[in-house]
């Protein structure tokens, strides 16, 4: 019996955030039912093919799922419920943002078995939230834990960001804080990067908007590290911290390049050696469906040597690294006699290290992993 | 093909400045014979390389044979012998020049005379050709033409009153252009009863036939079938074809005395049919050649090699192509440490050595890595040994040397006065001896410096023209060979000395260029894990220093949801910019930055 992971792409918010690209449409309220009679006709289709496998994790990113009303987000799980083998799902999680939370929905979202709350928060800083076009602040989302809370939510997310425009090392310090005193379970801690196709990208480009230099960035980076580890979080993935027991089951699926398969506008699937994509195009998506098609818009066979290479350049994401036993037993093949030369080099200048069987970044080489990644890829 | 008598052909050239309507009036005089519509024109007939209409520039010359019928009701041969524009191509033009018996002198009305076009008038007076003004652009509202004839009169001093005014773009005026060349132009003499003496102008490689050679018959008659010798080589050819240049290539049954026609022989290569050498029977020879010859030796030279990925025997295949069709190209294979395998390549000039550059990458496609142009330079050792140096990496140790000696060229630069303050400066800044200047009008001068060549190759032209706006131009010969107090600059990278980077240049000037490389050097490569030290240095001296601080980030942190495509994309658009790089050491040098030398940036 196989184990799958399900993502659940909701592309609608209230509106889109500077920094952000991945496929989301503000209020365009009046196509959320048509999407998720897609969504749930697109589910439909996989349904036979998918039979087999028992799902693990559920998770229901965006855009802002939250931003929908929650019926349909129960409309969605009871679907699945009903049509896959859902008997043993480990966790299912929802992002939120806070200025969309009522305590009607989160309880709904309780009721229909959700048991995580990513929430975003970014900052605690209401100025940086306003620059980076945010729309709440951070008593919006003091009182947005609140109702989650009072839901009956104990594993909750907090995203917080750094390396903001006009950031300092004390916001993040003070974000942090703020943060590690509810009693948060899981922080994930992202560095901004710029994306092409953002309004960030072009102040950038047009010298509107200054960036933190990469000094400063890096401190910002180990400063937090530092400051949540000794909070008792356990560092276990380049950006992400938690309390022992509480790691996000569904992104572990991509770290260590397990089965999943992506639901919803422009979400990624990787069954097998088969890694796809659907439609990034609202039409494009809505006709294939309508027309009973799968949405797909691409796919990529990935060879073994590939297979391989994504295994270590996704598994050193964490900080456990890559286990060489877990290696052998996946590919059949030692290590070392696919990447031992990578390897060496890099264990020499101090990017890797290894513990136990297990081959992980060092503190530096987890600033310059793409130098290491870039030697894992096969030419 | 209809033949004429001697006295009705006329062989002229045009001269002009770039972008004075030289092109523009050719394909006017072509359209005007009736020889092409202007339809079946493609835009400047004789401008046919990629290369050369895109630069607006000519650089291989080329004829053509225009018939036309004179106010008298004679028929008329008109030969029309191209030239290039530059003065890297100056022992060319003179060929060219040599072929003919008088040559248009094209004038802007707009912007009167020219540096380069006075180095080539000078070149026809040498020749003894009969010059007619003619006056272009009078269309234009800024035209001047009054001025422009007095200009000519002083500056020149041919008579202009009669210079036709025209706009070879609007077609207005053509007529007198003929009727001047008609009446103006004399004919050419020449006994075709004679043994063969015949001037090569041009020689270009054809895939089909070889070596075609566009020559002026000055004595006898030549016809297929006949043995020729090339009187600089004595090599002897059979001539299979012999024709004119019309649109197409005509064959005609001979070239005699006065004409201007095209031969092939059978030769397989154009070093064999060298521009100015004279062509005789080999059976039935002439006394001497015709005057003028040189083999024409590079001033500039620079290392090409294949950039990373790119084949070494590719580049040689494509520098031998060029070299066939080139007898200016010279190269030899050579070794750097930093680039590996590559060629030590010598140019007529700095545009001649663009022009291959670009051919070999846009022609063939290929990727290289040039490195800095250098000049020959004269190096007597205290051994007594004399050796010739235009590699910085085989100039000998400054202990063993007794004196060096560079090259110096004379040249005229022609400016609106206001600009005079600024090349001052620039010249002087370049090592420069001011000889004289010359009042050409009131608002114009020519300007007469010496000029180290070391300089003029490094990015003067470019400094020259934002000092001036581009209002002033400028022109050079060799003139001689002068002792200097030269050093040879290194640059080491991360401790490694990187030959390819070395250059020759004056002390004085030794630290102000070692700072701007290590400058350029580091915008140019990118950070590494490491901090890299970037020295300029004489010998074992260090003289300026540059560090590229060690990287602190390179991270793709975000996690894109399932879409690990995106995030390999990312990382193989990154390995690829690595490959792309040339290693030396440890560190990863992009190629753009062997380049960064060569510019100046004042």
């Amino acid at each position: 019996m196989r184990e799958i992971a399900v993502y659940i792409h909701i592309p609608f918010c209230s509106s889109k955030c500077y920094y952000c690209d991945f496929v989301s449409f503000p209020r365009l309220d009046k196509r959320i039912d048509e999407y998720v009679e897609c969504l749930i006709m697109e589910m439909e289709l996989y349904k036979d093919m998918l039979k087999e496998c028992t799902v693990e994790t559920v998770f229901i990113g965006g855009g802002t799922p939250s931003y929908i009303d929650e019926s349909h987000i129960m409309r969605i799980l009871e679907y699945l419920y009903q049509n896959y083998k859902s008997d043993g799902i480990k966790e299912i999680t929802i992002e939120v943002n806070p200025e969309t939370v009522e305590y009607k929905k989160v309880k709904a979202y309780k009721d229909t078995g959700i048991n995580r709350i990513s929430i975003g928060l970014q900052s605690t800083n209401d100025n940086l939230l306003a620059q980076i076009g945010r729309r709440h602040t951070f008593d919006d989302f003091l009182k947005s834990y609140e109702i989650i809370e009072k839901a009956g939510f104990n594993n909750i997310s907090v995203d917080l960001m750094f390396g903001l425009p006009n950031q300092n090392i004390d916001d993040c310090v003070n974000s942090l804080d703020s943060v590690i005193d509810l009693n948060v379970k899981h922080i994930s801690y992202y560095s901004l990067i710029i994306e092409e196709n953002t309004l960030m990208n072009r102040w950038y480009k047009e010298g509107k908007m200054k960036l933190p230099d990469e000094d400063v960035e890096r401190e910002m980076y180990h400063v937090g590290v530092e400051l949540l580890k000794s909070k008792g979080y356990r560092h276990y993935e380049i950006s992400n911290f938690a309390v022992q027991g509480y790691e996000c089951r569904h992104n572990l699926y991509y770290w260590k390049i397990k089965p999943y398969i992506g639901f919803g506008i422009s979400s990624h699937s990787n069954i097998g050696n088969k890694r796809f994509w659907n439609y990034s195009s609202y039409s494009s998506y809505i006709n294939a469906l309508k027309n009973g098609n799968i949405p797909m818009e691409g796919e990529e066979y990935i060879d073994k040597d590939m297979q391989m290479a994504e295994f270590m350049i996704m598994g050193l994401r964490l900080v456990d690294g890559v286990n060489r036993n877990e290696f052998k037993k996946r590919f059949n093949v030692d290590v070392d006699e696919i990447f031992g030369k990578a390897l060496n080099r890099h264990f020499k200048n101090g990017l890797i290290t290894e513990k136990n069987g297990n081959i992980m970044f060092t503190e530096r080489g987890l600033d310059l992993s793409n130098i290491v990644y870039v030697d894992l890829l096969p030419d | 093909m209809q033949k004429v008598k001697q006295k009705n052909i006329r062989n002229f050239s045009i001269i002009a400045h770039i972008d004075h309507g030289k092109s523009t009036l050719a394909d006017r005089l072509i359209e005007k014979t009736g020889l092409l519509t202007s339809r079946e024109m493609h835009e400047q007939v004789l401008d046919s390389m990629e290369l050369e209409r895109e630069r607006g520039i000519t650089i291989k010359l080329k004829s053509i044979r225009l018939s036309y019928r004179g106010e008298d009701g004679e028929d008329y041969v008109l030969n029309l012998i191209d030239t290039p524009g530059h003065v890297d191509f100056n022992y060319e033009v003179s060929r060219s020049l040599a072929a003919c018996e008088g040559a248009l002198l094209v004038v802007d009305a707009t912007q009167g005379v020219e540096a380069q076009t006075l180095a080539n008038v000078y070149l026809a007076l040498e020749q003894n050709l009969e010059i007619l003004p003619v006056i272009n652009k009078i269309d234009l509202p800024s035209a001047r033409p009054d001025e422009v004839k007095k200009e000519i009169e002083d500056i020149i001093g041919i008579d202009a009153q009669d210079a036709p005014l025209i706009s070879a773009k609007e077609g207005i005026n053509i007529e007198s252009v003929f009727k001047e060349i008609i009446d103006k132009i004399p004919s050419p003499e020449g006994d075709s009863n004679l043994p063969l003496k015949a001037l090569i102008f041009d020689s270009y490689y054809d895939s089909y036939k070889g070596v075609v050679s566009y020559i002026r018959v000055f004595e006898g008659t030549i016809k297929p079938g006949m043995r020729i010798r090339m009187m600089s080589t004595n090599k002897c050819f059979e001539v299979t074809e012999v024709g004119v240049n019309t649109y197409s290539q005509i064959p005609v049954d001979k070239l005699e005395a006065g004409e201007v026609g095209y031969v092939v022989a059978g030769i397989k290569n154009v070093k064999d049919a060298r521009v100015g050498d004279t062509i005789t029977d080999h059976d039935n020879p002439t006394e001497s050649p015709l005057p003028g010859y040189k083999k024409v030796v590079p001033m500039v030279y620079c290392g090409i090699y294949p950039a990373e990925g790119e084949d070494f025997n590719s580049v040689r295949d494509a520098l031998e192509k060029l070299q066939v069709n080139d007898a200016s190209l010279v190269f030899e294979p050579e070794t750097s440490a930093a680039l590996g395998f590559g060629f030590r390549c010598g140019f007529l000039g700095l545009l001649h050595m663009e022009i291959v550059q670009e051919r070999l990458e846009r022609e063939f496609d290929l990727n290289i890595v040039t490195t800095a142009p250098s000049v020959i330079y004269k190096i007597k050792k205290k051994s007594g040994e004399e050796l010739d140096i235009q590699n910085p990496t085989n100039m000998p140790d400054l202990s063993e040397i007794e004196s060096m000696k560079e090259p110096i060229v004379s040249a005229s630069i022609m400016t609106p006065t206001e600009y005079v303050g600024p090349i001052m400066e620039l010249c002087q800044n370049r090592r420069g001896t001011y000889i004289n200047m010359e009042y050409l009008e009131e608002t114009r001068v020519m300007l007469h410096y010496d000029l180290p060549l070391n300089e003029v190759i490094y990015d003067f032209f470019d400094a020259l023209k934002s000092r001036t706006r581009g209002f002033a131009s400028f022109d050079y010969e060799l003139k001689g060979y002068k002792e200097s107090d030269l050093v040879k600059l290194d640059i080491l990278i991360n401790g490694e000395l990187v030959d390819a980077l070395s250059i020759i240049v004056h002390r004085s000037k030794a630290y102000e260029r070692g700072r701007k490389i290590a400058e350029k050097l580091k915008e140019e490569i990118p950070r590494h894990q490491f901090a890299i030290p970037i020295q300029a240095a004489i010998g074992s001296k260090i003289i300026a220093r540059e560090t590229i601080k060690a990287l602190r980030k390179d991270v793709l942190a975000k996690c894109y949801g399932g879409d690990v495509t995106r995030k390999k994309k990312l990382l193989e658009k990154q390995k690829e910019g690595k490959k792309r790089m040339r290693q030396i050491g440890t560190v990863d040098v992009p190629q753009e930055a062997f380049l960064s030398v060569l510019k100046y940036d004042e």
